[in-house]
């Protein structure tokens, strides 16, 4: 292991990962798969890492297995760990929308998640919103109107767009501009995309509950 | 011999209808992988270390802290002590490691000594930028002096853009795997074929031991041609790790920092007009940065050919990672800077800009007709002559309304390409061609044109693409490639046919040039119930599949080159804030025959957004003092969401004088004239020119506090 003061040498690129891990670091415990309870002031409390912990994770109703780090955030544990890489890695810190899935009925950047933390709890990702070899409305309405160009935003997109005709099932153009406002896209496809989620509201995009 | 055209109108199937891109079921679903997809069994992850300073030299480097690490696999030094680098971010060390957290634990052990020289990151003047400045002679057409003195009125003005990276969702990066004698890339990148020579070239093996694989990229607009030193640097890493896959791709910071910029460009500029509109003389000092390579000098006065010109163009050679095409080089900033100074122009003269616009079309050239044409299409979907006003919205309130017009050019000729087209006794066909899909939508204009041209559904053809073993295809840069795969595979698909109406011909008893492909058979055309079904037909070939390759350039004149576009922005202005939002643009373009008129329109409105993102947001904001970008993320480096764009309306020219063009390239031209539009509108708006990009709040409240922009701090 290396120390921390190397880690903070860099000062100013302390990013977000760098940060969850110094904080994880800094509780000085051995190597341990799994976590070990320890007391803070008189009350138990479950320490993790730093070295891998098994996880499992509810992924599009299949119970997924995986080791990784307590610093690994859900979006990595995803791509790297589970082969599901429909979830991108753009941003990295919460602002592009690419890494889009629903946890528990919510949008959610699976980017600044850690894994560890969504064990427990429902997780769709885009891989989970097709029915067989059907489309989800969404899905469909994202092609009628080709609401992608690249296609690299889109998974994160199309995931934003099922949650949010889920809690808005007709919505007004101005609630679009303002639900959906959370991904970026940079082959520029918003106009499709407003009209994917017009289309898919009349069908009701709600097919999946 | 066939007859190497497009089909007339009423004989198209599939061409220039709008026709749902084929892999769109594949990117909706999360199935399309992208290089940064990729995982490979043993896979290792590829950090590297930069340099934080914008201009020094490596004086010693240590990595024993990590080579004995459990996990770290490979480690490769990039800049040997004594190499000088020239901006933040330069790479100094890579190391590969089994898992992305031990990779980057590592990276942080590195020790890295720099002998920091001295740096210039800004460019917002040409003196204070001394030796940096490099001066290009002056550039005279016609009698500047004369047409100058001639003039009735001179106005001048400060206008300009800064440095703008790419920001590819998907960064630059690759997964290689060293097998043996042999590389493989996955590399994202849009020149699959020309990817080749440049990996091997480097790493020493021959070419042909090279192969680069390519499903799908997230993004380039000109800044992943080839391969760049990191992905020659994952392939050592791999080589060292004993053939283990190294996954190596950009983290965002350095991606926006390194990986990609367009230059920047300012100019001073003078105007010489005759009261009636007549432009008699132009004159420019402009400057621009590109990196330390310098920037490139765009061509203005921007299509309007001023009989009279004095220009000076000055490079600033500086410590910013280096320039990569974007998106129509030059043209975005050429526009910015001569479609402004023309509307201040006709703002000087209190005349419309239409009106002043098409007074001096005739000096735009041969396109003069398509640009005027435009323009009345462009003001009938905005409503120009409804809601124009002279400079300065005079509604009380604090929110100003304003409208404003451009236009551009672009040139879009197909590049080289080959295809092999295979048709199997079964009927079933495949298309293979070493191209890439940058997301224009190039697998469904394929399998457009081999559909149409064979008489078969869409989904009866295989297309095949993305893979260096296919036959060689250009770069998917300068909008070149729908002009060329769509004359490679057109030429491919007629002279096949050839082969299978001679095949078909006896059965028929009639002759191979009498027969027809239609509705998936081969028919007799004076007599179309004398048919074979296309499977039967291809049985005909007995056992051997049938191939022919297609090319580009060839015979018939399939592509050609040289559009014209038109637009006009209304946005509104908040005196008070001076927040600019959109209220509509409206877009109309040229590009001879459509393909796929769904996927060309995305094409427009895609280059309208990003036309929005450079107008209001971008900007690599550099720090004069560190010489570091103070954004390198994508809080600060800012796009354009969802509902920033206003409503956007997108016109293509088609139909008779369009079609019989042939096919000419889109992706750029209609990414040249947002700037200047949206500019136009806002300074329409508020009655004073905001002389600088992008238009975000803090200049436009101090072009309105200090009454025009043109003493604006850039
Ligand atoms: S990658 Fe998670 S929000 Fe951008
Ligand atoms: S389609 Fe390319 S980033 Fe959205």
């Amino acid at each position: 292991m290396q120390d921390d003061d190397k880690m903070n040498e860099k000062g100013s690129g302390l990013s977000r990962r760098t940060f969850l891990k110094v904080s994880g670091i800094s509780l000085s415990v051995p190597l341990v798969m799994g976590h070990r309870v320890i007391k803070v002031s008189g009350a138990e409390v479950k320490v993790f890492g730093p070295g891998k912990v098994p996880i499992q994770l509810t992924i599009n109703g299949k119970n997924l297995s995986a080791q990784v780090e307590p610093r690994v955030t859900l979006l990595d544990a995803l791509r790297n760990e589970l082969d599901l890489t429909g979830a991108k890695r753009v941003c990295d810190r919460a602002t592009c929308g690419s890494c889009t899935v629903i946890i528990d009925g919510k949008a959610v950047y699976a980017c600044a998640v850690l894994a560890i933390e969504a064990q427990g709890k429902s997780i769709t990702t885009v891989e989970g919103l097709m029915q067989g070899e059907n489309l989800h409305p969404v899905q469909q309405a994202f092609i009628d109107n080709d609401a992608q160009q690249c296609g690299f935003c889109t998974p994160g997109f199309v995931v934003a767009c099922k949650a949010f005709l889920d809690k808005n099932p007709n919505p007004t153009p101005e609630q679009v501009k303002k639900g959906l406002g959370g991904n970026l896209c940079r082959c520029g496809t918003y106009m499709g995309v407003r009209a994917a989620v017009a289309q898919a509201a009349q069908k009701g995009g709600r097919r999946n509950g | 011999m066939a007859e190497y055209k497009w089909p007339d109108a009423d004989k198209r199937t599939f061409i220039g209808k709008r026709i749902s891109r084929i892999d769109g079921p594949q990117k909706v679903s999360g199935r399309a992988k992208y290089s940064s997809d990729v995982n490979r069994p043993g896979m290792l992850f590829g950090k590297i270390v930069r340099s934080p300073h914008a201009h020094a030299k490596v004086k010693s480097i240590d990595t024993s802290a990590i080579e004995k690490w459990p996990g770290v696999k490979a480690i490769h030094v990039i800049a040997e002590p004594g190499t000088e680098l020239y901006w933040a971010g330069a790479s100094v060390v890579a190391l590969a490691a089994v898992d992305e957290p031990t990779a980057e634990d590592a990276m942080q052990a590195v020790k890295v000594e720099y002998e920091v020289l001295p740096h210039l990151v800004i460019d917002t003047d040409t003196k204070s930028a001394g030796e940096f400045a490099k001066q290009a002679t002056e550039n005279k057409t016609g009698d500047p002096d004369k047409g100058f003195s001639e003039a009735e009125v001179t106005i001048e003005g400060n206008y300009g853009l800064p440095m703008i990276t790419h920001c590819c969702l998907e960064p630059h990066g690759s997964v290689m795997e060293w097998d043996g004698d042999n590389v493989v890339a996955h590399l994202s990148t849009q020149a699959v074929s020309g990817s080749v020579a440049l990996i091997a070239r480097p790493l020493e093996i021959p070419a042909t031991s090279v192969r680069v694989q390519q499903d799908h990229i997230g993004g380039g607009f000109g800044s992943k041609f080839g391969p760049d030193e990191w992905d020659i640097t994952a392939a050592r890493l791999s080589k060292k790790a004993g053939g283990k896959p190294v996954k190596m791709f950009n983290p965002r910071d350095a991606e926006l920092m390194v990986a990609g910029a367009r230059p920047s460009d300012y100019a001073r500029v003078k105007i010489g007009l005759k009261k009636d509109g007549t432009i008699t003389a132009w004159e420019s000092q402009s400057w621009g940065t590109g990196g330390i390579g310098g920037g490139g000098s765009p061509p203005i006065p921007y299509i309007f050919n001023v009989p009279n010109q004095r220009k000076q163009h000055t490079n600033i050679v500086n410590h910013v990672g280096s320039a990569r095409a974007w998106r129509a080089p030059n043209h975005p900033q050429a526009a910015a800077i001569t479609m402004t100074a023309l509307e201040d122009a006709a703002a000087a003269l209190n005349m419309d800009p239409y009106d002043f616009f098409l007074k001096n079309i005739e000096l735009t050239g041969q396109r003069a007709q398509i640009y005027s044409d435009e323009l009345k299409i462009a003001a009938d979907l905005i409503d120009w002559k409804k809601d124009w006003h002279s400079r300065g919205d005079k509604t009380p309130g604090h929110m100003k309304r304003g409208l404003g017009l451009s236009i551009h050019t672009w040139g879009g000729l197909g590049h080289a390409s080959d295809c092999d087209l295979t048709i199997q006794p079964d009927g079933s066909v495949e298309l293979k061609m070493g191209t890439q899909d940058l997301g224009t939508g190039t697998r469904t204009a394929l399998d457009i044109i081999v559909a149409d041209t064979l008489g078969i559904p869409m989904n009866a053809v295989k297309i095949s693409i993305g893979d260096s073993r296919f036959p060689t295809s250009g770069g998917s840069g300068g909008s070149t490639t729908i002009g060329g795969i769509s004359a490679s595979s057109r030429r491919a698909s007629l002279d096949a046919l050839d082969q299978i109406f001679a095949k078909a011909a006896p059965a028929l008893d009639a002759k191979p040039e009498d027969l027809e492909a239609v509705s998936g058979t081969i028919r007799v055309k004076s007599n179309p119930s004398k048919s074979l079904t296309w499977a039967q037909a291809c049985s005909k070939l007995g056992a051997t599949p049938l191939t022919v390759r297609g090319k580009n350039p060839g015979p018939g004149s399939l592509t050609n080159q040289g559009v014209g576009g038109a637009q006009m922005a209304d946005v509104s202005v908040d005196i008070e804030t001076g927040i600019v939002r959109i209220n509509k643009i409206v877009a109309v373009q040229d590009c001879g025959l459509i393909i796929d008129l769904k996927t060309a329109e995305s094409q427009v409105y895609g280059a309208l957004i990003m036309g929005v993102c450079y107008a209001l947001y971008e900007e690599k904001i550099m720090d004069a003092k560190t010489g570091r970008m103070l954004n390198p993320n994508m809080e600060f480096y800012k796009l354009a969401g969802i509902g920033d764009i206003g409503e956007l309306k997108v016109h293509m020219m088609t139909g008779k004088g369009y079609d019989e063009r042939g096919v000419i390239g889109l992706g750029e031209p209609p990414v040249v004239s947002p700037g200047a539009v949206i500019s136009n509108a806002v300074a329409n708006a508020i009655g004073v020119r905001v002389p600088y990009l992008p238009l975000t709040p803090d200049r436009v409240l101090e072009a309105l506090e200090k009454k025009g922009g043109n003493n604006a701090r850039i």
